[in-house]
């Protein structure tokens, strides 16, 4: 057992549950429940209340995940960018922007990756084939590799002012992609179909399980921030630490004894 | 259903691809954790 565990402000007890579940607060406990209770909601009028489409049958199934994790994943990286521009921004200049920002990217990716293999699978349904190089499914692949890109340039190396830095810099430049990806259905008039929801074809029991999907997908984006950029926030100050006891060795090393 | 294997895949992709990063995530908080104590968690 570490030493904190003696702690006076913590009672056995507290510490027991801040180990099992250290991220944890009553709050996104809370969210967390909400989250499934969503997703629960979301499986079940996805999969067995809704109605079939006229045209596609039982493909229009795989929208209620498809479209909100796109959303999401459009969210995500605009939070990624927003926070990027506050950190470099020098009156708040702080590393929870920038954790903050690699939480909400990392997130992002997942939801990014969800999308992709969702949408491969209702291309093949649709389509015929699981994947086509036509502009939004380009754009989208190619917004997801720019992500991963910027997760792979915060392990770098350096100090965290150095990582939050060069990160932040890069994250303004990627957030440009996403109206890229947005608007690639009007600009170029692609295979993927125009905007479902915006163009009012979805109505009655489709467009409300549509909403369970976005709904439930937002709590669970949120819930996963919360924590991620928690876990971020922990394993920065056990490299601090690490750096601390690594120059305290040092020092030792160098008194003659 | 018709299709089943490629809407209930996604729906099993997704739902395990979550569950899988939430696990690992949580694993990686309880490692660092160890290192940290409470009263220098801000949110506890």
């Amino acid at each position: 057992m570490t030493g904190f565990m003696t702690s006076p402000r913590n009672s056995p007890g507290t510490v027991a549950v801040l180990d099992r579940a250290p991220t944890s607060t009553t709050f996104s406990r809370v969210l967390g429940i909400a989250t499934l209770v969503g997703i629960g909601w979301l499986v079940v009028f996805g999969l067995f209340l809704s109605p079939n489409d006229r045209v596609q049958k039982t493909g229009v199934r795989i929208m209620y995940i498809h479209v909100p994790s796109a959303w999401l994943a459009y969210l995500a990286f605009g939070v990624t960018g927003v926070s990027s521009l506050a950190y470099l921004w020098k009156r708040t200049r702080s590393l929870a922007w920038d954790r903050l920002a690699g939480a909400s990217a990392e997130v992002g990716v997942l939801f990014m990756g969800i999308t992709l293999v969702s949408g491969s699978l209702w291309g093949r349904i649709s389509w015929g084939t699981y994947w086509t190089w036509d502009a939004r499914l380009t754009t989208t692949a190619f917004l997801f590799v720019t992500y991963i890109g910027y997760l792979a340039v915060r392990d770098l190396g350096g100090t965290h002012q150095q990582r939050a830095k060069r990160s932040a810099v890069l994250a303004v430049l990627a957030m440009l992609e996403v109206p890229l990806v947005h608007f690639s259905v009007t600009w170029w008039r692609p295979l993927h179909q125009n905007e479902t929801v915006e163009n009012g074809k979805l109505s009655g029991l489709m467009l409300f399980t549509l909403f369970v999907g976005l709904i439930a997908f937002t709590l669970l984006y949120v819930w996963l921030v919360l924590h991620r950029q928690r876990v971020l926030t922990l394993l920065d100050q056990v490299d601090d630490r690490g750096l601390d006891v690594a120059i305290a060795e040092r020092r030792n090393e160098s008194v003659p004894s | 259903m018709l299709n089943a294997p490629y809407v209930i895949g996604s729906y099993v992709v997704t739902l395990g691809g979550i569950a899988l990063y939430t696990w690992r995530m949580l694993g990686q908080a309880r490692t660092a954790a160890r290192q940290v104590p409470p009263e220098d968690r801000p949110w506890t």
